[in-house]
């Protein structure tokens, strides 16, 4: 499974890395999104692997680490927030440039 | 627990919801909240440096959790004093921005205080998880700020500057969970005791998440080759949230000197002196990148972006040299360079005003009225902030270079910053007497600029002079931050102990 994982934030990492060198704005938002998907999968896998065992201490059990759990809910809610403020951005671009050309305009 | 380590926290945080409960009422009720809420941040900063500046290392745990489980904020000497510097940095700019620059002043003094919350926090926290959140909190203040006002240029710089930011803080998760898997742990003073006793096979790993931290401190520092975002986005903004940014690069630099100092300091085994090999070079490739930029510049403001580059990197020069001497160098640099940009930034919109069409482009203008005013005022901050005597810059840099004798890096550090010094001069004389004395036939001024315009720049230039007149005991407080900085184990021992209960209040 660690494979397994690991192979999917290595390919959400590299989708999202050549979108958002891409030089428009929709795939550039695209690309963060992907990267912030794959960093979310990253903290949480950083608490290891476990399957069915729960996320408190108890004794004499095992038990899956729960920090990284708040720590990707956190970033999750940044990661959400931050998105919503470039794609409102990318539209105001869109709007005031007259393209949606990460430069405003093919020519820069 | 000393409560007042987090009051420079719930300050503006309170301040800011206050404000966005108040957007219904009147301005001036609004500015006079923000206004009154920055000075009392300037007394408590203040009072919180006075606390500090015995040497001891003030801790405050969150929810009372003991560290490394809660997350703390700690104060030592370095934190109060940039806390203390963001304060009056504020203040001023505040009080530039009441003068119409915050347009109705609706949602400006919000993001503005949040924004200090966002500075203040990332200062004084003592938790890598949590210094990222305050990197958010402060950045997404500062989308908002950059953006207020509008405009096609600021449009496209704020783009820029947001998707930047975004990779930035995607690549500090990496590095952050990276180190969380390694060493579990994100509290820095543990971080730190856990590197010590790091096995052989975790080592690559641990450098390659301390290198990348690295790499996300540099891109807010603004470190070549990552500074080409900072012209564009502090080039294009309004003037008062530009000078209010000649703080965040310091952020970026703040973080480098904890990580160098603390996480990959001496304590740290293995992995000390992670950054040693990369940040002198790099500081210096900054310094030059940031000097042909201000020659080319054709606008005051862009010029002024352009000095913040050249003085992030000659800040990290100096903690790129090393040593207690270097430090303290570097820190009254940071005093002076943070508050010398911040006035170029300001004197620019000055002008921006007053000449009409003309604007702050560096090309012959109209006769300004008060011109005499205005060019004396240039005079003594470009005089500031090309390090020139008598003024702080010249200070800063005969610290730095002073700090370098004897050095490995010292030929180097000495050619950069003294040719690049020269070329800054040569190019502010001629920035100045573009400005001030080639007239343009017919053409018409704007605004007359009235003396209490000037106020805030006049303030920090000032204030640039305070510091030659007290450069001997702000030097020696520099001193004794970067001579605590480098017996971290005093550092872990408080943040640490705090957590056995040892130290009760």
């Amino acid at each position: 499974m660690e494979a397994l994982i690991a192979i999917v934030i290595g390919v959400l990492t590299a989708s999202g890395v050549y979108l958002s060198l891409r030089g428009r704005t929709f795939p550039v938002v695209l690309g963060l999104t992907l990267m912030s998907y794959a960093v979310n999968l990253f903290l949480f896998v950083m608490g290891r692997l476990m399957v069915g065992v729960p996320p408190v201490i108890q004794e004499n059990a095992s038990y899956a680490d729960p920090l990284p759990q708040a720590l990707v809910l956190t970033a999750i809610v940044i990661s959400f927030g931050m998105t919503a403020f470039v794609v409102i951005l990318s539209l105001r671009a869109r709007a005031e440039l007259g393209n949606d050309h990460v430069d405003g305009g093919e020519n820069h | 627990m000393n409560h007042l380590v987090i009051a420079p926290l719930l300050l503006p945080l309170l301040a800011g919801i206050t404000l966005l409960l108040l957007r219904g009422s009147a301005t001036p009720m609004r500015q006079a909240v923000s206004m009154l809420a920055t000075l009392a941040l300037v007394v408590i900063a203040f009072w919180l440096l006075l606390q500090v500046g015995d040497g001891s290392v003030l801790v405050y745990r969150l929810g009372d959790w003991p560290a490394p489980f809660g997350i703390v904020l700690v104060a030592d000497r370095l934190s109060a004093l940039m806390v203390l510097l963001t304060a009056v940095l504020s203040a001023s700019v505040i009080l530039y921005a009441l003068r119409g620059a915050d347009h109705d002043a609706r949602f400006f003094h919000v993001l503005f205080q949040m924004q200090l919350f966002g500075i203040n926090g990332a200062f004084l926290t003592g938790d890598l998880f949590n210094l990222f959140v305050f990197f958010e909190v402060l950045l997404i203040a500062s989308y908002g700020l950059l953006l207020y006002g509008g405009g096609a240029n600021r449009t496209r710089a704020g783009l820029h500057y947001v998707v930047l930011n975004l990779v930035g803080s995607t690549l500090f998760l990496f590095a952050v969970g990276t180190l969380y898997g390694v060493l579990g742990t994100l509290n820095m003073a543990d971080i730190t005791q856990r590197l010590a006793k790091i096995s052989e096979e975790d080592l690559g790993v641990v450098r390659a998440a301390g290198l990348l931290l690295f790499a996300v401190f540099a891109l807010k520092g603004a470190l070549a080759p990552l500074h080409l975002w900072l012209p564009g986005a502090y080039g294009y903004t309004s003037a008062p949230v530009a000078a209010m940014f000649a703080i965040m690069t310091k952020v970026g630099a703040y973080a480098i000197l904890r990580a160098h100092s603390l996480m990959f300091g001496p304590e740290s085994g293995a992995v000390a002196g992670l950054l040693d090999p990369w940040l002198l070079p790099l500081a210096l490739v900054t310094v030059v990148a940031g000097t042909i930029g201000v020659m080319a510049s054709k606008r005051l403001s862009q010029q002024a972006a352009y000095l913040v580059v050249v003085s992030a990197g000659t800040l990290l020069a100096a903690f790129g040299i090393g040593g207690a001497e270097a430090f303290a160098a570097g820190l009254y640099y940071l005093l002076h360079s943070t508050l010398a940009a911040a006035a170029v930034f300001l004197l620019a919109d000055i002008l921006s005003n007053a000449r009409g069409k003309a604007l702050d482009k560096l090309i012959p203008g109209p006769e300004l009225p008060r011109g005499q005013l205005l060019a004396g005022v240039f005079l003594i901050i470009a005089l500031a902030i090309s390090g020139m005597p008598p003024l702080s810059g010249f200070v800063g840099k005969w610290l730095i270079l002073q700090a370098s004798i004897g050095e490995p890096g010292m030929p180097w550090v000495f050619a950069v910053l003294l040719v690049t010094s020269l070329l800054v001069i040569m190019t502010l004389a001629r920035s100045g007497t573009m400005l001030f004395f080639k007239i343009e036939e017919g053409a018409t001024a704007g605004k007359v600029v009235r003396v209490l315009d000037l106020g805030s720049p006049l303030a920090l230039a000032l204030i640039g002079i305070g510091l030659v007149v007290y450069a001997g005991p702000v030097y020696e407080f520099g001193q004794a931050a970067a001579e605590q900085l480098l017996q971290s184990e005093a550092y872990i021992s408080a943040v640490l102990q705090a957590a056995s209960g040892g130290v009760q209040p």
